[in-house]
């Protein structure tokens, strides 16, 4: 299980996900692209955006295995992952703007989109934050016998972190329908992954704690789709399982950045390695599209998405008021503005 | 006497690059510190200079970062961590807060652990909940542990070389906002002594008491409170272990009021450690309340209006002032 396997498709000309999983991958490369014109318009909420191109198989492939009620976990890099999931690109985007209408209202942003009713327990800003929630979901999910899974979806830095094998230990000690998803897409920021480890043979970790572990070419959304049923079957059952995704992280590790520490070679054969063109190029090839139907395919995901910058410009900041709210439960006091604070005291001196 | 124009960022750039000149022992440990440049650049090019072997990129593993600068200290090196934001100083507090404040004490004075850990905290890029915290508190809440926060450009160079000759371990938050604050400074005159506070300003009705970023806005502040016939002193705490509270009580003593202020939340933090011993030791001497002003009991949001919402700035610290002094100064 430890080798890039190749997939066999059953049959190449029909009964295959391949559209849908286009779609949604164009639809992950779009939303990306209207993220960073966001930002050049100065509407979004910093500049601490990561995106996820180059990474679309991951999202799309693994999130086609799993069905309403499961529940994940995202890095910061986690846009694509959450649409793939169900999420609506306007909150989305609205978040992103730190607008009220978004997900969090503005509270979060970019790197703290979650979605309780999608099963989204949340985008972390720490590297490797998220992962353990996985755990504790896949206790719930068997004590409550929903049949749910739990997916954790980081970056190969997540790797360094200690708390990874903490979780993957407690999953596979337990057996807990658990999925960790490593996206690998070479770096962690600056560093290379081969910079950041001895054995980048990332999937071997998990094995040594007893899961399933595998790791796919990204490139090709379809293998990724294939190894994410296989392993997601696996782990309905109980037998938790690491995922290893290659890609190549396209652009900067967040907006600013121009990866000025990446060979131009290698930046060039690493996008070459676009999951996107090779699924549309694999759709006209095997004739399950054509490509006029690509094109107006792509033309209606380019109209969804313009559509997210033009809500996203339109709606208000959140109130200087709602600060205070969601500190603690709606029920409980909020807590005192300073300013109230300061004039109680004062008033009384 | 040369006087040049440095950044806040350039001034711990060379105090780092002045320091492992003169010392071999002192290396640099943690994430993009090398071939990145450090994620605000403060260790640019350093890597070139002094090569991979002393400016140490690492894997994404914080509590190991600091766990080997403490191992490093003790076996003879002068370690220099990073953690690239000090929200992440969680993560590493059994390292910080259990080995390197404890270690001195525990094995009876045998060893001490001379390590510094540079980090970076505060508002002001819309960084969001985990990565825009004041932390402080959680520093100067462990004995053990020295805490450095410079606010301007000559204490940028000055306090972090002075941290690395310091005995004990330095923790040393810069402020994100400040990186681009430049100064016309002159790192040759007579360096101003680790552990004593500077007092930027020199008022007669009020005094406010400050550290990192905030020094700033309470200079602003004070520049407004002058032109409505109010004069305060500005005291800046460069080091907030030790804490030159000789200086504070003197100058409390003077005009009998103060205002403490922090970028950290209001409960339980710097202001309130402060606010409260300035209460207890000059209280004869005091007309009003010592007044906090801080961050709100709250996360910082991404949304830029709420994250300036929600930590003091010049207009705060002037309405604060104002209130304070009304009607108390014959006009
Ligand atoms: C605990 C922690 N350490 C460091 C960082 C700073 N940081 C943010 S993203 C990142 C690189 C993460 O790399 P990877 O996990 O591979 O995800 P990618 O960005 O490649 O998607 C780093 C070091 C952080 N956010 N949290
Ligand atoms: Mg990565």
């Amino acid at each position: 299980m430890n080798q890039p396997q190749a997939v066999q498709r059953a049959d190449a000309s029909s009964n295959t996900d391949l559209p849908q999983l286009y779609r949604m991958m164009r639809r992950i490369r779009t939303f990306e692209e209207r993220v960073g014109e966001l930002f050049v318009r100065g509407q979004s909420a910093g500049s601490m955006l990561h995106l996820s191109i180059g990474e679309e198989s991951a999202a799309a492939g693994v999130c086609a295995a799993m069905r309403e009620g499961d529940t994940f976990t995202t890095h910061h890099r986690g846009h694509g992952i959450f649409l793939a999931r169900g999420a609506d690109p306007n909150r989305m985007m609205a978040e992103i703007g730190g607008k009220e209408a978004g997900y969090c209202h503005g509270k979060g942003g970019s790197m703290h989109i979650a979605d309780m009713g999608l099963g989204h327990l949340g985008a972390n800003a720490i590297v490797g934050g998220g992962i353990p929630a996985v755990v504790g979901a896949g206790l719930a999910a068997r004590h409550k016998k929903s049949g749910a899974i739990s997916a954790a979806f980081f970056g190969d830095g997540a790797t360094g972190q200690g708390i990874l094998y903490e979780s993957m230990n407690m999953a596979a000690l337990w057996s807990l329908p658990c999925l960790f998803v490593c996206i690998n897409n070479q770096y962690g920021m600056g560093t290379r992954i081969d910079q950041a480890t001895a054995n980048p043979r990332l999937h071997e970790r998990a094995q040594a704690f007893g899961l399933t572990a595998e790791t796919v070419d990204g490139l090709d959304v379809e293998a990724v789709a294939e190894a994410g049923r296989r392993l997601v079957d696996g782990v309905r059952a109980g037998k938790p399982a690491f995922l290893v995704i290659d890609c190549y992280r396209f652009y900067g590790h967040a907006r600013k950045d121009k990866s000025p520490y990446r060979d131009p070679v290698e930046e060039e054969v690493g996008r070459a390695k676009d999951p996107v063109a090779f699924a549309r190029a694999a759709l006209i090839d095997r004739k399950l599209l054509a490509e006029t139907a690509l094109d107006t395919m792509d033309a209606e995901v380019a109209a969804e998405m313009d559509a997210t910058i033009d809500f996203t410009v339109a709606q208000h900041e959140p109130p200087l008021s709602s600060m205070f709210r969601d500190v603690y439960a709606p029920e409980e006091p909020e807590p005192e503005p300073v300013r109230t604070r300061i004039d109680r005291i004062l008033a009384r001196a | 006497m040369a006087l040049q124009e440095l950044t806040y960022r350039d001034a711990l750039r060379k105090a780092l690059a002045d320091a492992m000149t003169e010392n071999p022992d002192v290396v640099i440990i943690g994430e993009e510190v090398g071939r990145y440049g450090g994620a605000y650049a403060v260790t640019k090019d350093l890597i070139k200079e002094f090569g991979p072997e002393r400016v140490i990129d690492t894997p994404i593993s914080e509590p190991a970062i600091v766990g080997a600068a403490v191992g490093a200290a003790l076996a003879g090196l002068r370690p220099v961590a990073e953690l690239m934001y000090v929200d992440f100083i969680g993560m590493t507090m059994d390292q910080l807060a259990n080995q390197a404040a404890k270690i001195r004490y525990m094995f009876g004075g045998q060893i001490g652990v001379p390590m510094v850990l540079r980090t970076q905290g505060g508002t002001g890029r819309s960084a969001g909940a985990q990565h825009s915290q004041s932390l402080e508190a959680y520093v100067m809440h462990t004995p053990g542990l020295r805490l450095a926060m410079p606010a301007t450009v000559a204490d940028a160079y000055h306090l972090l070389r002075q941290a690395l000759t310091k005995p004990d371990p330095v923790v040393f938050i810069e402020h994100k906002a400040l990186y681009t604050l430049k100064e016309t400074v002159d790192l040759d005159a007579p360096v101003p002594e680790w552990g004593k506070v500077a007092v930027r300003r020199q008022g007669r009705d009020l005094v406010i008491v400050t550290y990192s970023r905030q020094v700033h806005y309470a200079m602003e502040a004070a520049k407004q409170l002058a032109a409505q016939g109010i004069e305060a002193t500005v005291i800046d705490l460069r080091t907030l272990n030790p804490l030159d509270f000789d200086t504070i009580r003197t100058e409390v003593e003077k005009t009998g009021r103060a205002m403490v202020v922090s970028e950290g939340v209001m409960t339980a933090g710097v202001a309130a450690e402060l606010s409260a011993r300035i209460s207890e030791e000059c209280f004869d001497f005091l007309e009003d309340p010592v007044i906090r002003v801080a961050g709100e009991d709250i996360p910082i949001s991404v949304s830029t209006v709420l994250e300036t919402g929600s930590v003091p700035g010049p207009q705060l610290i002037f309405e604060t002032a104002m209130k304070l002094m009304a009607g108390r100064v014959a006009a």
